[in-house]
């Protein structure tokens, strides 16, 4: 951050910052205000403003079961996406990593996933997991009822979980196989000279050594896979069936904006900003460490 | 690579096949089914071949989701939300790195801060700011005494108001307003060498001058990379646009259009046609990261670590 080379000008700094500070204020920081502002207040009935009233709204979610039940589902659903998906993304990069010939298509056909917007990929998977149709539900032919995600609220939450841990391959992948590339050669070709073999060098050695990728991976796909799923649910199962894959941006839109209910909306979106400013809080501290021990 | 067995090799590709069937199938099927009539498209099992109806089921998609219009405003949306940004994401990283000025610190986290949450999960305050974008100025002029001061004196009463619902304004705005290529472009102008910046002052070029014949140039890459990844994620938005456009004839975005091309509970199954749908609408951002792979890629690890 140090740099002696600067220049000095009373206006021009602001009038080059000024434009993204307006809209960082307006769309930024008043809404987040705001939404504290609601948190803490409830409308009157009649109009005539929002009386204060502390902590009831959260109060109020963290009484209902449904809440509960909404924010566990949550985490189940983060947990499951995470690991499935950089599980998946590693083990692609690992062999990516040896780069035989002919690697490169493979390696850019990887990273698709990562253009695809969520709702397109939900109509596809949607269309794959029918129940009627003849993909996966070609095994209800054999065993009628086995799999329907329409009335079966696990299967409906497997068949999203599937598609977002889809989704994400393509970001987690890059970032991996950026990681695995980054090791020098020389410490590989040293374990494998100690007679260690791949999996065992994949264990001991590379793993280890890409652990700072794998945790700020871990921690950006579970802020991802509690933010962003809205637009998968809503185009494969609409929260349904019978709210059993309702998670907690799901929860947040629909009490907000078909219930109304602003102030409880507003308590749900702080708890789930805290909980995400706890992720980054973990993640900011875990650089530090290693900028520290290393 | 150290191993040379033929036996791990052979792993090795069978492994990437199999990792390539996990992306592809998706993929497959969607243009299986995208190019089968309704008869074909209904018979359980499926038969996973393309068959010759691709382009009628793709004129039906884009009459019944009116996809020409939206095709053009998601158009013009992502171009918006990359020009915006990169404009605003440059001039505003070059004020942070290259001015000394007192509040330069407190810009930088004021900033940075927004990376932090991202805009689903303060959706509802967002959507009231968009009915009044002015408001927060309204509400310091009130509090300032301003507003009484000048109805005091002239009699007028200041009442600013801007409705940003249903206008590119509003679907283009939020999305500029956080700190990826602000970061993105800080990342790399902190590599630029002190010497170019002297060097440059001494030939007497002014600090504007600097940022358009140098500093410009120099980041075409970053530029690049910056207007993939934001062109990528602006087309692919979907509760923003929801939200802010209730006009969603004249002003809803291809992506929205794709839950009214999904067959409805009891209507006839025509998954051809929403599959034919759904393959134009992903294409773009597809097509973008095929080509632009190589750019894209570096932006993206810089960008989030």
């Amino acid at each position: 951050m140090e740099r002696r080379a600067y220049y000095r000008n009373p206006v021009l700094p602001w009038l080059l910052i000024g434009p993204q500070l307006i809209l960082v204020l307006v769309f930024f920081y008043w809404p987040t205000t705001q939404a504290l502002y609601w948190a803490f207040t409830l409308e009157q009935p009649w109009g005539g403003g929002n009386s204060w009233v502390w902590l009831d709204n959260f109060l109020a979610i963290f009484r209902d079961g449904e809440y509960w039940l909404t924010v566990a589902r949550s985490a189940f659903y983060a947990l499951c996406t995470t690991g499935l998906s950089m599980a998946v993304a590693l083990f692609l990069a690992c062999f990516v990593d040896r780069a035989l010939k002919g690697t490169k298509i493979f390696q850019s056909v990887y990273v698709w996933p990562y253009a695809i917007a969520a709702p397109a990929a939900g109509v596809a998977f949607r269309f794959i997991f029918a129940p009627q149709s003849g993909i996966v539900g070609s095994i209800n032919q054999i065993w009628p009822g086995i799999w329907d995600p329409a009335t079966n609220g696990v299967h409906a939450l497997i068949m999203i979980i599937i598609c977002h841990a889809w989704l994400g391959i393509g970001y987690n992948f890059i970032f991996f196989l950026a990681a695995l590339q980054m090791i020098p050669r020389s410490i590989t070709e040293a374990g494998a000279m100690d007679g260690a073999r791949p999996v065992r060098r994949m264990f001991d050695l590379q793993l280890p050594l890409i652990a700072p990728t794998v945790f700020f991976l871990l921690i950006m796909n579970l802020i991802s896979s509690f933010t962003d799923s809205f637009g998968l649910i809503d185009t494969m199962t609409e929260g349904g069936p019978v709210g059993s894959t309702e998670v907690m941006v799901y929860k947040i839109y629909f009490d907000g904006f078909k219930g109304l209910d602003y102030s409880g909306a507003a308590a749900q979106s702080i708890v789930l900003m805290l909980l995400v400013i706890a992720l980054t809080f973990v993640q900011f501290k875990w650089v530090e460490k290693r900028v520290h021990y290393n | 690579m150290i191993e040379r067995s033929p036996i791990f090799n052979f792993v090795t590709y069978a492994a990437m096949t199999l990792g390539l069937l996990v992306v592809l199938v998706p993929f497959w099927i969607v243009i299986v089914a995208g190019s089968q009539s309704l008869q074909e498209v209904s018979r359980v099992p499926i038969v996973l071949w393309p068959s010759s109806h691709l382009w009628d089921n793709i004129g039906t998609a884009w009459a019944r989701a009116d996809l020409g219009p939206k095709m053009l405003n998601s158009l013009i949306v992502a171009v918006g939300v990359t020009t915006g940004k990169i404009v605003l994401a440059s001039l505003s990283a070059f004020a942070i790195v290259f001015f000394n000025f007192k509040a330069r610190m407190v810009c930088f986290w004021l900033i940075f801060i927004t990376l932090m949450l991202p805009l689903e999960v303060r959706i509802v305050p967002t959507y009231a700011i968009a009915a009044n974008a002015l408001l927060p100025f309204q509400v310091i002029l009130d509090t300032l005494g301003i507003t009484g001061l000048v109805e005091a004196i002239s009699s007028v009463r200041i009442s600013l108001e801007w409705n940003l619902l249903n206008s590119y304004t509003g679907l283009i705005l939020p999305l500029v307003a956080t700190a990826t290529g602000t970061f993105l472009y800080r990342q790399f102008f902190m590599t630029i060498p002190d010497e170019l910046v002297e060097a440059s002052k001494m030939d007497g070029a002014s600090p504007v001058r600097f940022f358009f014949d140098v500093l410009l140039p120099l980041s075409r890459t970053n530029m690049l990379a910056l207007a993939t990844i934001m062109f990528v994620s602006s087309w692919n938005q979907y509760l923003w646009p929801l939200l802010i456009t209730t006009d969603r004839a004249n002003y809803g975005t291809v992506v929205m259009q794709l839950k009214a091309l999904i067959p409805a509970q009891n209507g006839t199954p025509d998954w051809n046609v929403t599959m034919a749908g759904a393959l134009i609408i992903m294409l773009p951002p597809l097509l973008i990261v095929a080509f632009m792979q190589r750019w894209f890629v570096r932006g993206l690890i810089t960008k989030d670590k």
